[in-house]
């Protein structure tokens, strides 16, 4: 055999080499859990795409003002309905700048029109100096991804990279704001609910008995009665005179409020597997408190399932706050939430007439399809046996 | 089998008051009660109530008592005479103003399941007999994206869509002049003829759940030995996946019709608002905001109702497909 062949054996037969199988299954015998259903979820490439994205939407919740480029609420009627803004590069010596946008009245549509004039331009600076915002509420900066070079440039005036609204606000701001408080609604929910989950399920799945079949008729009934009606009912009956925060709290605690149950199914079925166990058996003989048993024998041996149910709450979380909001009985305004912001595009002539006013929408649809996919993920992942 | 009826029917008037509960409870949520608002209403026409007259009232109309007698009060009115309490925003009661916009969204409701089944048996058969093919790639990634997104976004992008490219806005169950018609057979046209945009927007997500589950348990039953028994007899390909597999792969279907009822009803109120459709779910809202809370309650209350017995009423389809829980016990 010469050489060449020598070569060609190695890297293009379709046998895999037999070195190669034996290390992947001495490695599969001496993975813990974790790693392998790490292993599994990378395989899911859906899931494992999706779940990139989402960790890209939480940099934009953590770093919402930094993104921002002006202040959400600025109005000016003069900006109104303004088309989306590129950044051009490399005019004239400037890496980044913007071009001037002159808005004016057509006298027959009576709607004003926007052009361009790029002979008038501003240029742009990264991490520049911008409004004042505090970091995570800690620490005081003014730092931006995009800002104006010249100090004198008003930003309100020349950066709109998503357009602006019917008021003049700009859009790309607003949505960061918007994704920072839609997300983070669904965490907190989400984090309610697997207290909510854990405490129920764990109480009805360990006791099992009556205890067990009265929870599971309660949580019965609350999945037969239709919840978005009741959200609307709990939440309009917020006094008008609640601050931003009261609000943003409450709703969440009263999404969660509904939405432990199938986390406590979950929870449930597996105490009851696990009950009887020799492990569990083993530490009730040996004097375990029940607290023991359940936080420190039963629980960890089924995170990643509670961790697969909580990313599949997240989306229904999101959706529920969306609705709410957009139907005028979650968050207001001032506060900016998807629901909010898509409550500007309601109006389908409006949009039609400037369509990034739906550019929202395209945000909260790209979270909910990526977090549900990730979501299944974990849990194909997490548990590979299980049924539709 | 009467076991099965029995912890159902039970379990249904535990739902039905665990609804009314809640309703009350949201009924009395907000600060101030039905005098509140009827001294409120006496006062922008211009005559003046007093304090006395206001404790008075509230004598009379029992507000003074336990929160539990009133609500024994509420509620023996409701089942006695079918009173519902008084809509300060119509000036009419409650029932005489939801009455039609009920009928409409239960119409719909049940029009949506229809168009459920119709659409999610053949392709999640289809699905499982030809699994891998492209229609099963198709449909359950078609399946996948229905599922995740809320309905009320398809609303608006379809109303947008239709905007753009049709030059018109999907909106109503009704054309102008049947609006507010009496029912008639053109009316009724009209109304199917309007129907539709809505049912599709209800319906996605329902129906990917339905092809899902139709798709998995069909395929369950596929792998069985009867299956290859019945091959290896001769049957016919079509009497083989159609007289025993697909029965079978039905049960579950009519069970998640109970598990999704609380789902479409909960969209039909949103949908109901981005669509303005003539149903209890603008009227919902318009209620909660102006704090009509006889009207906002009675709404949430028979929709309440309706989803309970919704529920119920599948459980006996499935009491009469199935034979092996009619006649379990016997």
């Amino acid at each position: 055999m010469n050489y060449l062949s020598k070569i060609k054996n190695k890297f293009f037969s379709d046998k895999i080499p037999e070195e190669i199988i034996v290390q992947e299954d001495e490695s599969i015998q001496i993975a813990t859990q974790r790693q392998l259903i790490w292993r599994r979820f990378k395989r899911h490439r859906l899931g494992f795409a999706s779940s990139i994205v989402v960790i890209l939407f939480y940099v934009v919740v953590l770093f919402a003002d930094f993104l921002a480029t002006s202040v959400p609420v600025h109005y000016g009627a003069a900006r109104g309905f303004m088309p989306p803004q590129p950044i051009k590069f490399f005019q004239e010596g400037d890496f980044l700048s913007v071009c001037h946008v002159i808005g004016e009245r057509n006298l027959e549509s009576f709607r004003m029109e926007h052009t361009a004039d790029c002979n008038n331009r501003e240029p742009l600076q990264l991490f520049g100096k911008g409004y004042e915002y505090k970091l995570w509420g800690l620490f005081k900066t003014d730092r931006h991804l995009f800002a104006m070079k010249n100090p004198d440039a008003n930003v309100d005036e020349w950066i709109h990279l998503m357009g602006t609204d019917k008021q003049g606000r700009d859009v790309f701001s607003r949505v960061m704001h918007g994704t920072r408080v839609s997300l983070t609604i669904g965490i907190i929910g989400v984090g309610l609910s697997i207290v909510f989950g854990i405490f129920i399920g764990s109480i009805s799945g360990y006791y099992g008995g009556l205890i067990d079949s009265l929870l599971q008729r309660f949580i019965e009934i609350i999945r037969s009665v239709p919840t978005i009606p009741l959200y609307m009912g709990f939440s309009a009956a917020f006094p008008a005179d609640w601050t931003i925060n009261q609000v943003y709290f409450m709703i969440t605690v009263i999404i969660s409020l509904f939405a432990w149950t199938d986390l406590a199914r979950v929870i449930r079925g597996r105490f009851l597997s696990l009950r009887d166990e020799d492990f569990v058996v083993a530490a009730r003989l040996n004097g375990a408190s029940t607290m023991r048993i359940v936080f420190v024998h039963m629980l960890p041996s089924f995170y990643s399932h509670i961790i697969a149910q909580a990313s599949l709450a997240l989306p229904l979380m999101i959706v529920t706050e969306t609705s709410l909001s957009y139907l005028g009985l979650g968050l207001r305004p001032p506060a900016i939430s998807y629901g909010v912001l898509l409550k500007d595009a309601q109006n389908v002539q409006a949009v039609a007439h400037s369509p990034w006013l739906f550019l929202p929408a395209i945000f909260v649809i790209v979270v909910i399809l990526a977090l549900n996919f990730m979501g299944d993920g974990i849990r194909d992942a997490a548990d590979p046996y299980q049924e539709v | 089998m009467l076991n099965f009826l029995i912890r159902r029917t039970v379990f249904m008037f535990v739902a039905l008051f665990a609804v009314t509960v809640i309703s009350f409870f949201i009924i009395n949520l907000p600060k101030g009660d039905y005098v509140t608002a009827y001294i409120a209403q006496l006062q922008a026409t211009g005559s003046l109530v007093d304090a006395d007259e206001a404790s008075n009232l509230r004598k009379f109309y029992g507000l003074d008592r336990p929160l539990y007698i009133q609500y024994l009060k509420w509620i023996s009115q409701i089942v006695l005479e079918q009173n519902l309490g008084f809509s300060f925003e119509y000036n009419q009661p409650v029932t005489v103003v939801i009455a039609e916009r009920l009928l409409l969204t239960i119409i719909l409701a049940i029009a949506t399941i229809i168009f459920i089944w119709i659409f999610a048996i053949p392709i999640g058969i289809i699905s499982a007999v030809k699994q891998y093919s492209f229609w099963d790639y198709l449909f359950t990634f078609l399946g996948f994206i229905g599922l995740a997104i809320p309905d009320f976004m398809i609303a608006l992008i379809m109303m947008y869509l239709f905007f753009v490219w049709f030059d018109f806005s999907p909106g109503g169950l009704f054309s102008p002049e049947f609006s507010q018609a009496a029912w008639s057979y053109a009316r009724v046209m009209d109304l199917i003829e309007h129907m539709w945009i809505p049912i599709v927007v209800l319906g996605t997500a329902g129906t990917a759940q339905l092809i899902r589950i139709t798709r998995a348990n069909l395929l369950d039953e596929l792998a069985k030995p009867y299956v290859v028994t019945a091959r290896a007899k001769g049957l016919s390909e079509w009497k083989v996946i159609a007289k025993y597999p697909v029965r079978i792969a039905l049960n579950p279907a009519i069970s998640l019709t109970a598990y999704i009822l609380p789902f479409l009803i909960s969209g039909s109120v949103i949908v109901g608002v981005v669509l303005s459709l003539p149903t209890v779910g603008p009227m919902l809202v318009k209620a909660l905001v102006a704090q009509d809370m006889y009207l906002a309650g009675g709404i949430i209350l028979l929709v309440g109702f309706m989803t309970v017995i919704g529920t119920f009423i599948s459980d006996l389809l499935l009491l009469w497909i199935d034979p092996r829980i009619r006649f379990e016990g016997s």
